[in-house]
């Protein structure tokens, strides 16, 4: 019997081991870009905003021309990269922390121009490179190391739904919700990172994907515990979907 | 280098036209006095001729698509006033670190804080000695006319190119609002190859690149800011300063920027009446045009730094003749502009101190 190759690394992606702790999704969402960009033949013209945190390392795993933004500023850079070079494809990856906390300006100005890029939020519920302090997108209850007793929404206020957020302003073409903590989950979210790229490709406007990701190490968990943690508390509360799509003006999607 | 007709401009657009002649395809600006004809202006001729303007949500965010536009090897510049300055300052930063090059203009207004919107020089020592964190440099030249503001800005792109760092335009609420004559001329096209060895373009034909500040694997940081440090010192060879009537000077003055010229009428002045004074005015702020005033001093001059400040350039004035000189200061006080007249009794009183 012959072996039939099905299921390959995309050139994009590095040959090498991550650093990410065992179970982290950092890797899952990276490979999925990498995928999506191979598919869309742009590889040689994407330049990638990586920012700060566990995310940062995108360009150890993520072969394109590749710049470091500071602490939440990764959309102000993008803009910056875009308005110089409007052919390029241009995407920013980014933590919870990082977008919905320090950055939270400059998306909500990034998106509300309409800059022709694509920006992958990975909400992990906790700022995980620091040591597992308390994000703005904490869960309630949830114990973290600047939250010790659990978040308290009267104290801290509600975690912040993104992907709902971002949909409201008149220059985003695309916003949507992912998962990666199952097969049919990780489909869904292949075909939402790649209709923020179309969003781009297309100049229809500002595209954004915030995907669910598991951060075992600071959740400390076991990573299948980690990955149920998705499914059971995170989904119910940031809800999966599409928030916007004008992919398709006037015909939905 | 064909002269055109002269234009009559403020300061701050003479940096706006110096900006678009020396290629600047990218502008990214916040509102604050006394600069904003410089993003006025931008938003009108930087589309016109081809390029973006963006007006940015902050001057955090300005300055962090300046870094952004630089990382693709694009000529690009933003421009504020004091406060402003210091929350670009993070971007700033992290551009020295990754070896962007850039052009910031600062006219500076009176601080601390919010101060007032009137000139100063406040901000020299954020300006000159890095301003944001960690160990760096900006290569800093000081105008003192519309005519400096618009060659300078020329100059400012250039130099930012050939040494991979930012640069900044110190000019002031004087330089920045005055209307002055400008002869514009028009610099060799840019070379379209500038930046071809290091920019983000995508990976097409070759491997990817990285732009970056972070510098974790043993040695790294270091090897980095030993390369930084060779650029500083190789900074050195664009060294600019004016002398005027230094040469049978009892007393140099050394005063740069709006305050440099301002000084300068006192001198012409105080020569009329006989007095042996002169004026030294740094035109690179950094690197400090040290070597000139040490030559001055071994002449056995003595010296008077005026600043808009209570007194920020002067250390380097003593730093740059030490063993050899010390200077006296005058400072005058934000809150108001200065007129020759003010200066030459200070002046006077330190050529009598030389004297005895
Ligand atoms: C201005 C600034 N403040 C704080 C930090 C420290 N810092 C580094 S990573 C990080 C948190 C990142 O968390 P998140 O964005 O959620 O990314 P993750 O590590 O979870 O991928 C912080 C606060 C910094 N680098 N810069
Ligand atoms: S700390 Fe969390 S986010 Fe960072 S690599 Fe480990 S699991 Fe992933």
């Amino acid at each position: 019997m012959t072996e039939q190759l099905v299921f390959d690394r995309p050139e994009v992606i590095a040959d090498r081991a991550t650093h990410y702790c065992p179970g982290c999704q950092h890797g899952v969402a990276q490979r999925l870009v990498g995928e999506c960009l191979e598919e869309f033949g742009v590889v040689d013209k994407t330049i990638a905003v990586t920012s700060i945190g566990c995310s940062v390392f995108l360009y150890n795993y993520l072969l394109v021309d590749s710049v470091e933004a500071p602490h939440g500023r990764a959309p102000a850079v993008a803009t910056g990269v875009k308005r110089a070079k409007p052919d390029n494809i241009v995407l920013a990856y980014q933590g919870d922390g990082d977008l919905a906390s320090i950055g939270m300006a400059e998306i909500m100005h990034c998106a509300n121009r309409g800059e022709r890029v694509t920006i992958i939020f990975v909400n992990n519920t906790v700022y995980g490179m620091t040591g597992g302090q308390m994000a703005p997108t904490t869960m309630i209850g949830q114990k973290t190391t600047t939250c010790p007793g659990g978040r308290c929404a009267e104290r801290e206020g509600q975690p912040f739904k993104m992907a709902e957020i971002l949909a409201g302003l008149g220059g985003v073409a695309y916003s949507a919700r992912v998962a990666v903590n199952n097969a049919k989950n990780l489909v869904k979210a292949k075909r939402a990172i790649k209709h923020a790229f179309q969003a781009q490709i297309d100049n229809k406007g500002f595209g954004f994907v915030e995907v669910l990701a598991t951060c075992p190490t600071n959740w400390k968990m076991t990573p299948v515990a980690a990955n149920e943690r998705i499914e059971c508390e995170l989904i119910p509360y940031f809800p999966l979907g599409i928030y916007k799509d004008r992919l398709n003006e006037g015909e939905g999607c | 280098m064909a002269s055109e007709s002269r234009i009559f401009v403020k300061g701050n657009e003479a940096v706006v036209h110096g900006a678009l002649a020396a290629g600047c395809r990218c502008y990214f600006g916040y509102p604050i006095t006394p600069q904003n004809d410089i993003p006025e202006l931008m938003s009108k001729l930087m589309p016109e001729s081809g390029g973006s303007f963006v007006q940015a949500e902050s001057e955090v965010a300005a300055a962090n698509m300046l870094l952004g536009a630089a990382a693709t090897g694009t000529r690009a510049m933003t421009s504020s006033s004091s406060p402003g300055i210091s929350l670009k300052q993070e971007a700033i930063s992290y551009m020295a670190g990754s070896r962007l090059p850039g052009v910031i203009v600062n006219m500076n207004r009176g601080g601390p804080g919010l101060g007032d919107i009137g000139p100063s020089q406040g901000d020299y020592f954020q300006s000159v000695k890095g301003g944001g964190h960690g160990d760096y440099r900006l290569l800093v030249l000081g105008p003192a006319t519309c005519q400096e503001a618009y060659d300078l800005t020329i100059l400012a792109f250039d130099l930012a190119f050939k040494y991979q760092n930012p640069v900044m335009i110190l000019g002031d609420a004087i330089i920045g609002q005055m209307k002055e004559p400008v002869i514009p001329w028009k610099p060799a096209p840019v070379d379209s190859n500038e930046a071809s060895d290091w920019a983000l373009t995508g990976a097409k034909g070759r491997p990817m690149r990285l732009i970056k500040s972070l510098y974790l694997e043993d040695g790294a940081l270091a090897a980095q800011n030993i390369r930084l440090r060779d650029t500083y010192k190789a900074m050195e060879a664009e060294i600019r300063a004016e002398s005027f009537e230094t040469d049978d000077a009892e007393l140099v003055v050394v005063a740069y920027g709006s305050i440099g010229r301002i000084v300068k009428s006192a001198v012409r002045n105080l020569r009329k009446q006989g007095k042996k004074v002169g004026l030294y005015r740094p035109i690179t702020l950094f690197p400090f045009p040290a070597q000139g005033l040490r030559e001055l001093a071994q002449k056995g001059k003595r010296f008077l730094t005026i600043e808009h400040n209570l007194g920020q350039m002067v250390e380097d004035v003593k730093l740059s003749m030490i063993g050899l000189a010390d200077s006296d200061f005058h400072g005058h006080m934000p809150g108001s502009i200065p007129s020759p007249d003010d200066f030459e009794a200070p002046i006077l009183s330190a050529l009598e101190r030389s004297a005895s």
